[in-house]
């Protein structure tokens, strides 16, 4: 650990005396800089994002309109995937299954946690740079292989993969089940495992940075929540993403190398298999031993960024510093022993089952903790209604709504007839698709002038943020109705229905359309944001020092960017990140590297 | 057309949208002097009340799609267990929309109050552990009652069976499903997955499947025989993917021909008799009021048995033998009362992704009363398992068992 910090040490010197020379490649390419690597992710996440998002439309019409003819379909899918403008019941699930794997793992996985940890570890801890900066580029390397790899499965013959982004085998170990399961599968997989070691790599670098570069006086409970949910975030990174390597690995092996670890008595396309003993559920217990904490993954670092922009908009310490940190640790490590949730129906032992009800409903305590203290928060405060503010605002509502769901979800008695139905799908996209996006946008609109020196227009903020509340909404609240109703996900269309129960289809098919319409007019609302996010990038106004008025560290770098963040030496930090609005100090906010005033007390 | 029409006004639309707001944008630069990071008093006020006014609009369409759509697709649960975890999701939803709006309501009402008021300086109040201590505890108290109830509803709904309960087998596969009685002894014959035959598709084993499963290897269409020759006739000449994709086959069935003998070597002949009597459908027929234990099985990937008006579900795994239970309380007339269409019929559904047809992979399913459930069990009497595939004058093998049985 002291010759990593040492090293950090000589690459700040190496910083401070060359940095004149960086040529084109080595600033904007192969750059060792965090803050352009973080960037980097951050572009790389919304292209992905924008594809995933096309995709989602493309079903959502298929759902809403389903077997009728679309000039969109066949425009985006040609002939071969969309006969007449009508979409083929495989590129339907081929649909879904990126859908899902790019919007959890290269939007929100190396979008959320790649672009905010790279930015803010080093500079909300006074760091010259990441631990490794060649680690760190390495690990973005990988990130935008793995990316163009999930890209190119989209473009194969037999058609990217299918089995869902969950992708349990039999079904995509079989490329004789489901035409994705050929080549699409095989990309998949080596997209995933190329994407896997860039999570790890990443995750072990902020680690390293945050427990050795911490600066003078910053010690871990002056940290922002930022940092501790990036920290805990990594931490869950590194334990379970291996997990989800080595039940790829198997999988690669049984495609490939025909071991059995998940076959087991198989007869397909008329061929009777010799493969004996495999469990597919070996499979799922591996997948969801990553699956579950990879919905923390994807949150923490939203509910972190959240904390920090509610705290400084609404002029007020965070409630309950301590309690956060604690429910951050809490739900990070109740998030490793409730995967089995997700199998209260798959045969696995009931007993078993019992065990995940008790340790998955804990996790709501912690939950309810943040919320409530969320609400303390904002009680009494000054508000100051940012676009950031009002997306981190969003987050905790959307966070309560998704997670109530999650109660019931948890119960498995009362999982067995809303399981794999689109009432899971409306709770799992409130609390991912709407929570963690919003996160991710509150960041972006928060730090956007610590990125790019300039200002993203506000108004153009507030437009995108109404127009993203009220279409996603829109979208995935009357998806709970259909799961209730009984819905299977992944379904092309709801004839079954249709011939045997045709009250419940017509109900379906309403909601159905709403949805679909509610998602168009969302999509078209990130329109705005990407016209102002890359117009700000090039003409927005200048951006001050301190816009906000905020009290972390970053705020206290040169709005250019400097290699080594701080042209002097680095700040020292002696108070918390919270002092705002304290008696008895002249200004609402008195940042970290303020010595305390005579008299003055720590919080 | 409608389509079409729909997509090129969202188009039109949204690229008026655009245009729009690029202007907007471009004057509005201009106009302001003051910088994008200072929030006018003017548009913290509208945002605030906004956010009240989403707030209502969100508990509107809330109550409305309740109202609207909340227990129509539902409907009343069909089976015993069914009402049971039915009237506890109910209790739950009571429990999670109170939170829903108490919560939404402080953290809208909170923001449309407490928004920036020139002169009002924000209440510095870091912690409190009174407070904090509340809702730690609150929460738990509530969970626990959740976990207990939902606990004791687990355990009753996954208990085996009782003694008198029918045994019924569904064996699934792309993209449907088929239903196994298991006839006059309740008891399921044994199946192996090797036994499949054309003629015994769901691999029961009796001593006369294991016969003609053996010779189907080494004679069939397909039999290693066939492959033998191939690979030694002196005439041909195979490229080399052809001839490792032969040779691997060739192997393979080798293997399964192999364990296929073994099985023949240790078969025991008593257990023909509970396979005989089973008899296979691709309706399911049940009688109301009658417990059912329900065993699953996949021919080759997960399905999973989705019984929606049941409220049961289990998957069916390739290898695994799983099982669910339970016990259907309306008849498919009565629902067709209750749900005052004539038309309506039970399905089980396929609920685990499978392939391209997933969502096509259905079966019906008949709940009748207890007269006419017998009635029709009577009319299946001759067409068992046996009657129909292996009938006894062209089986010596099975007349053996008869004796026994």
């Amino acid at each position: 650990m002291a010759s990593v910090a040492h090293e950090g040490h000589g690459h700040d010197h190496h910083g401070e005396h060359h940095h004149h020379e960086e040529n084109f490649i080595s600033k904007y390419i192969f750059s060792q800089d965090h803050k352009m690597i973080g960037k980097q992710f951050l572009m790389t996440a919304v292209f992905m994002g924008l594809v995933a998002m096309i995709l989602s439309i493309l079903f959502r019409i298929q759902l809403a309109w389903p077997g009728e003819s679309s000039d969109f379909l066949s425009f985006f899918l040609g002939e071969r995937w969309a006969q007449n403008g009508v979409l083929k019941e495989d590129m339907y699930l081929g649909l879904v299954t990126i859908h899902g794997t790019i919007m959890v793992f290269f939007l929100l996985t190396g979008g959320l946690s790649g672009t905010f940890s790279n930015l803010l570890i080093p500079l909300q801890l006074g760091a010259r740079d990441m631990a490794s900066g060649f680690l760190n580029m390495l690990s973005y390397w990988f990130f935008f292989l793995s990316s163009l790899l999930m890209l190119v499965s989209l473009f194969v013959e037999s058609g990217p993969a299918m089995a869902g982004w969950t992708i349990y085998p039999p079904l995509s170990a079989l490329p004789q089940a489901v035409s994705g399961s050929g080549l699409g599968m095989t990309l998949w997989l080596f997209s995933m495992t190329i994407f896997i070691a860039s999570s790890l790599i990443g995750s072990l670098n902020y680690i390293v940075t945050v427990i050795n570069l911490r600066t003078q006086g910053m010690s871990m409970t002056r940290m922002p929540l930022t940092i501790w949910a990036f920290f805990v975030t990594a931490i869950l990174g590194v334990l379970s993403f291996p997990v989800l390597l080595s039940a790829a690995l198997l999988l690669v092996m049984d495609r490939l190398a025909g071991t059995s670890f998940y076959l087991s008595d198989i007869i397909v396309g008329g061929e009777m298999l010799a493969n004996h003993g495999g469990s597919p559920l070996l499979y799922q217990h591996l997948f969801w031993f990553l699956g579950h904490p990879e919905v923390y993954i994807v949150l923490l670092p939203a509910l972190g960024l959240s904390s920090e922009i509610i705290a400084t908009n609404a002029r007020k310490p965070i409630f309950g510093y301590k309690a956060m940190i604690g429910s951050i640790l809490a739900i990070g490590f109740l998030s490793f022993i409730v995967w089995g949730h997700h199998m209260f129906v798959t045969g696995m032992n009931p007993f078993l089952g019992s065990v995940f009800v008790f340790t998955t409903l804990l996790i709501a305590i912690p939950s309810a903790v943040k919320v409530f203290n969320y609400l303390t928060t904002l009680w009494k405060g000054s508000l100051v209604l940012t676009p950031a503010m009002l997306f981190a605002i969003g987050l905790v509502s959307t966070f309560i709504t998704g997670g109530v769901t999650g109660i019931i979800l948890a119960d498995s008695a009362l999982d067995i007839a809303l399981h794999d139905t689109y009432f899971v799908v409306a709770h799992f996209h409130i609390v991912m698709g709407m929570s963690a996006v919003f996160g991710m946008f509150g960041g972006v609109y928060h730090w956007f002038p610590k990125m790019f020196g300039r200002m993203m227009n506000m108004r153009l903020g507030y437009a995108h943020f109404w127009v993203t509340l009220i279409g996603a909404y829109g979208v995935f609240f009357p998806m709970h109705f259909v799961g209730l109703a009984g819905a299977p996900r992944r379904y092309y269309d709801y004839t079954v229905y249709a011939e045997n129960d045709s009250a419940t289809a017509d109900m379906m098919l309403d909601l159905n359309v709403v949805i679909t319409i509610f998602a168009i007019f969302a999509a078209l609302g990130q329109l705005i944001f990407l016209f102002n996010f890359f117009y700000s990038i090039f003409r927005g106004p200048k951006a001050p020092q301190n816009p906000w008025d905020s009290n972390t560290l970053e705020w206290t770098t040169p709005v250019e960017h400097v290699h080594g963040n701080w042209p002097g030496a680095l700040p020292v930090v002696h108070r918390w990140p919270y002092d705002y609005s304290k008696p008895g100090a002249d200004t609402d906010f008195i940042p970290q590297d303020v010595p305390l005033a005579e008299g003055e007390e720590e919080h | 057309m409608e389509n079409k029409l729909i997509i090129l006004i969202v188009i039109i639309l949204g690229a008026i949208a655009i245009a729009q707001l690029v202007r907007v944008y471009e004057i509005s630069a201009k106009l302001r002097k003051n910088g994008e990071h200072e929030v006018t008093n003017r548009d913290n006020r509208l945002n605030a009340r906004l956010m009240l006014g989403f707030m209502i609009a969100l508990f509107i369409g809330f109550i409305y799609l309740m109202a609207a759509y909340g227990w129509t697709g539902r409907g009343e649960a069909a089976s015993v267990e069914g009402k049971e975890t039915d009237w506890l999701l109910n209790l739950n939803f009571v429990i999670v929309i109170l939170i829903f709006f108490f919560t939404n309501f402080l953290l809208f009402f909170f923001t449309f109050k407490y928004v920036r008021k020139p002169g009002v300086k924000a209440f510095y109040y870091p912690h409190n552990n009174k407070l904090e201590m509340i809702w730690t505890v609150v929460p738990a108290i509530v969970l626990a009652v959740i976990i207990i109830l939902g606990l004791q509803t687990w355990n009753d709904l996954v208990a085996p069976t009782d003694k008198e309960a029918i045994r019924i087998e569904l064996f699934s596969k792309q993209f449907d499903w088929t239903a196994r009685y298991a006839g006059q002894d309740n008891t399921l014959g044994k199946y192996d997955y090797k036994l499949t035959t054309d003629k015994n598709e769901l691999a029961l084993l009796t001593s006369n499947t294991i016969d003609s499963a053996i010779n189907n290897m080494l004679n069939g269409i397909n039999g290693i025989s066939r492959i033998q020759k191939l690979l030694n006739n002196r005439d041909t000449i195979f490229n080399d993917s052809t001839s490792t994709a032969l040779r691997t086959e060739l192997s393979r069935k080798e293997r399964l021909y192999r364990l296929l003998a073994q099985m023949k070597a240790n078969h025991n002949k008593k257990l023909d008799a509970s396979a005989w009597d089973d008899i296979i459908e691709d309706t399911l027929v049940l009688c109301k009021g009658q417990q059912y234990e329900i065993s699953l099985r996949a021919k080759d990937v997960i399905h999973s048995a989705f019984f929606m008006h049941m409220r049961a579900q289990m998957n069916a795994v390739p290898g695994m033998p799983t099982r669910m239970k339970f016990t259907p309380s309306l008849t498919t007339e009565e629902m067709r009362k209750s749900k005052n269409n004539p038309a309506f019929n039970y399905t089980l559904m396929c609920n685990k992704i499978c392939g391209g047809a997933h969502y096509k992979m259905k079966m019906i399913v008949i709940v009748k009363d207890k007269a006419a459930y017998d009635a029709w069990m009577k009319s299946k009497k001759k067409e068992t398992f046996k009657d129909k595939y292996f009938p006894a004058p062209a089986a010596p093998v099975a007349a053996d068992t008869t004796m026994t049985n």
